[in-house]
């Protein structure tokens, strides 16, 4: 069995690699002339800016209006978050770019300035090959944008922020904002300020789509903010995969990524939810991503987080209808010079509730992995049941790894487990595999791989096939 | 002809020396046994000459075929034709040995080339039906969970698939039951040939009847102060490291 797997996986890494998440290859920038630009630095101006060449409801405007002084309010969470966050100067960002709100149906009506970086990443193959539907968002708004013929007669809504709130307004409304409040954290308030581009999609009643949609978020422009802004609505039995993938040049500034994702399963829908990031080291990660599962409904979030400077996320799942499912599969490598302060939150909120959180951790050289939990299980529930397992891998002694898990399960009707480990490759596993020929980039990478195998096991064959590829890329990096 | 030379070499741990001057030349197609009591620097002299980065060689020279292989690192040993056959092989968690071996096979691949699946997993299975290897193992992790005996018969069969020109088997017969004594040494037996030179470390006799060796050394606090033919086994299983001990007492 476990034989034919490996064979399958060979053929897979040959012939068909997720392109683009290679950050090798994604270190580059094309000079791109852009007709709207915001400008440097945040401001009402910048708001109403973004708000009117995006021909938004007055709602809208009204909405950011408000997030903007909800986050000027806001202090920074350095009180129990990194002090680097003090580092971001908000005043040099530039928060809105393109080349107009448009997103084209073809690649051939992309401008040629911008369609060269997605070729050069490969998505438009990729699209040929297995994906449903593709987004492919260039700085602030979607350059490319569409979803297969099939999928598209069976009703499902697969566009960007901009043209979802404007087409179907009656639809994203509901939940637009529901699922994370402007209040939620500083970083979702900035997000609900000035966002731009992400997916909107909507999956009808029973509808299962078959091959994932994806959504490639790109940035090229320096000492840029990119904002988008994601809602995903999944109704009675539909399911969906969604796909993200992120890549930026290495600048020599700083540049800012603060998305928010909202996920909406109804009865008995699915949900999956996966990102591949390599985030060049001097990116600002820090992203609110939250569902809610009701009945019988499944939530899963896949996040592989590799790369940036500080990536602060912590998927999580509101458990709100009876029996329904959330789980949280956490990938996280820092480097040297990278902070992955990454987790996962399940609120049960219902009888029979479900819960699965496994993360797994790596750090190496001075890289730093932060693992936080939250489980809550209120007293008056009975019949939930949360597993959460952590699992942190060093390598060389000077990485640092915390955790913090926060578990609040009250109530004796609650089942509860908790697990966590610290391992370190050892100096004799390393030189076990030299002696069999592989250099020490090539042992370290085979033993990081070996870590993450059985969660690795889990994703669609295109993503585990590029995340080994991605780690064996850090890993061979890392060695002198 | 290739050779394994050991020039004088003298290894040390930190600042103890646990290897002091041993001089052994291993020629293509031959099969050297050590023996020699416990602590001894048995280990240590295989694993320094694998390049194991926490053994100094402080003086001395070690030459694969002529040159120096000191400067090396492991991995570059490795490929270069040298295999070690660990007395404590570790584990690997999460990486398959069907993985591992690929990994294995394809470092020592010219870059650009192309590993054929196929005939890997044919070749695979057929060095693992000679060593009456459960097929099973091949998706189990490098040694987790492995049995004493399991793991030496691993060893053998990474050696079988790596094809090694000198292969260092440190103590591989210890942990192996009866059975797996004989099939472990009839696969090393079908690998022994021209190309193939042995250095076998082993406690027994036992071992030296199924695997014959050319020569028999016996090491004693860092040096070979005896060498003979494998009668010089049969003499030091009648008469004990005393005897050996006796003699240096007197030389
Ligand atoms: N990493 C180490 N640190 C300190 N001392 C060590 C280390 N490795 C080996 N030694 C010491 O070096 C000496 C030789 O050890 P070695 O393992 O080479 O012996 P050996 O001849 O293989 O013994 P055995 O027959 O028991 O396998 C022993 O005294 C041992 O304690
Ligand atoms: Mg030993």
């Amino acid at each position: 069995m476990a034989t034919t797997d490996t064979l399958a996986q060979d053929t897979a890494a040959t012939e068909n690699p997720v392109a683009g998440i290679d950050q090798t290859k994604g270190d580059f920038s094309y000079d791109v002339s852009y007709a709207f630009d915001a400008g440097t630095g945040l401001n009402e101006d910048t708001v109403r800016y973004i708000s009117s060449v995006k021909k938004e409801a007055p709602w809208i405007l009204e909405f950011r209006l408000k997030a903007l002084a909800k986050f000027r309010s806001m202090p920074m969470p350095t009180h129990w978050a990194t002090k680097d966050l003090e580092n971001i100067d908000f005043d040099k960002i530039r928060y809105y770019l393109s080349q107009g709100q448009k997103p084209k149906r073809t690649w051939d009506e992309v401008p040629d300035d911008i369609k060269k970086t997605f070729e050069r990443l490969g998505i438009p193959e990729q699209e040929r090959k297995f994906l449903a539907g593709v987004e492919a968002q260039f700085d602030s708004e979607a350059a490319y944008s569409n979803i297969k013929d099939i999928v598209a007669k069976q009703g499902v809504i697969f566009v960007n922020s901009t043209e979802g709130l404007r087409e179907h307004p009656e639809l994203f409304k509901k939940f637009f904002g529901k699922v994370i409040p402007t209040g939620d954290n500083k970083f979702a308030a900035l997000n609900s300020a000035v966002f731009s581009g992400g997916s909107f999609i909507y999956v009808p009643k029973g509808v299962k789509v078959a091959q994932p949609l994806q959504a490639y978020f790109r940035i090229n422009a320096e000492n840029f903010g990119q904002f988008e802004r994601t809602l995903i609505i999944a109704d009675e039995g539909a399911e969906v995969t969604y796909m993200e993938g992120c890549t930026a040049p290495k600048f020599s500034t700083s540049t800012l990524h603060s998305a928010v994702v909202e996920l909406v399963a109804l009865k008995g829908a699915k949900i999956q939810y996966i990102t591949v990031q390599n985030w060049a080291n001097n990116v600002f990660n820090l992203v609110t991503k939250r569902g809610v599962a009701h009945e019988e409904a499944e939530i899963k979030w896949i996040d592989c987080n590799i790369g940036s400077r500080l990536t602060m996320k912590y998927p999580g799942v509101v458990l709100k209808g009876r029996k329904a499912r959330g789980e949280v599969i956490s990938i996280a490598l820092a480097n040297d010079g990278q902070h992955q302060d990454t987790g996962a939150k399940m609120i049960h909120a219902a009888d029979e509730t479900t819960s699965n959180i496994v993360a797994k951790s790596i750090s190496v050289g001075q890289g730093r992995s932060t693992y936080r939990g939250v489980v809550h299980i209120p007293k008056h529930l009975k019949g939930c049941k949360n597993n959460t397992e952590c699992d942190a891998l060093l390598i060389n002694t000077n990485s640092r790894t915390d955790t913090y898990p926060a578990i609040t399960v009250r109530g004796d009707r609650n089942y509860v487990q908790h697990e966590a480990s610290v391992s370190k490759v050892n100096e004799e596993m390393i030189f076990y595999m030299q002696q069999r020929g592989l250099t020490e980039g090539q042992a370290m990478s085979l033993a990081v791989n070996g870590f993450i195998n059985d969660l690795a096991r889990q994703f669609p064959m295109e993503y585990s096939v590029e995340l080994k590829r991605l780690i064996d890329l850090e890993m061979e990096g890392s060695v002198g | 002809m290739p050779s394994l030379v050991i020039q004088d070499l003298h290894v040390a741990i930190g600042e103890k020396e646990i290897v002091k001057g041993l001089s052994l030349t291993i020629k293509s197609g031959e099969v050297h046994a050590i023996m020699g009591p416990n602590g001894t620097g048995k280990s240590t002299l295989s694993k320094a000459i694998a390049g194991h980065p926490d053994y100094t060689i402080t003086a001395g020279d070690v030459l694969l075929d002529g040159t120096s292989i000191l400067a090396q690192e492991a991995d570059e040993r490795a490929r270069a034709g040298l295999f070690l056959a660990f007395q404590y092989p570790s584990e690997i968690p999460g990486v398959s040995i069907a993985n591992f071996l690929r990994a294995a096979v394809q470092a020592r691949m010219a870059e650009g080339e192309e590993l054929d699946a196929t005939a890997y997993y044919k070749r695979l299975y057929a060095k693992m039906d000679m060593l009456k290897i459960d097929r099973k193992f091949t998706s189990r992790s490098v040694n987790e969970g492995f049995s004493g005996g399991e793991k030496k018969r691993c060893e053998i069969l990474q050696m079988a698939m790596l094809e090694p020109k000198f292969a260092l088997m440190d103590e591989t017969d210890s942990g192996l039951d009866i059975d797996a004594l004989r099939i472990v040494s009839e696969g090393v037996n079908t690998l022994r040939g021209p190309d193939l030179g042995v250095l076998m470390i082993t406690h027994y006799q036992r071992l030296l009847n199924y695997i014959v060796p050319d020569y028999v050394h016996v090491m004693w606090d860092g040096r070979i102060v005896k060498s003979g033919d494998k009668s010089l086994a049969l003499e030091l299983e009648a008469k004990g490291y005393d005897w050996v001990k006796k003699e240096l007492a007197l030389a």
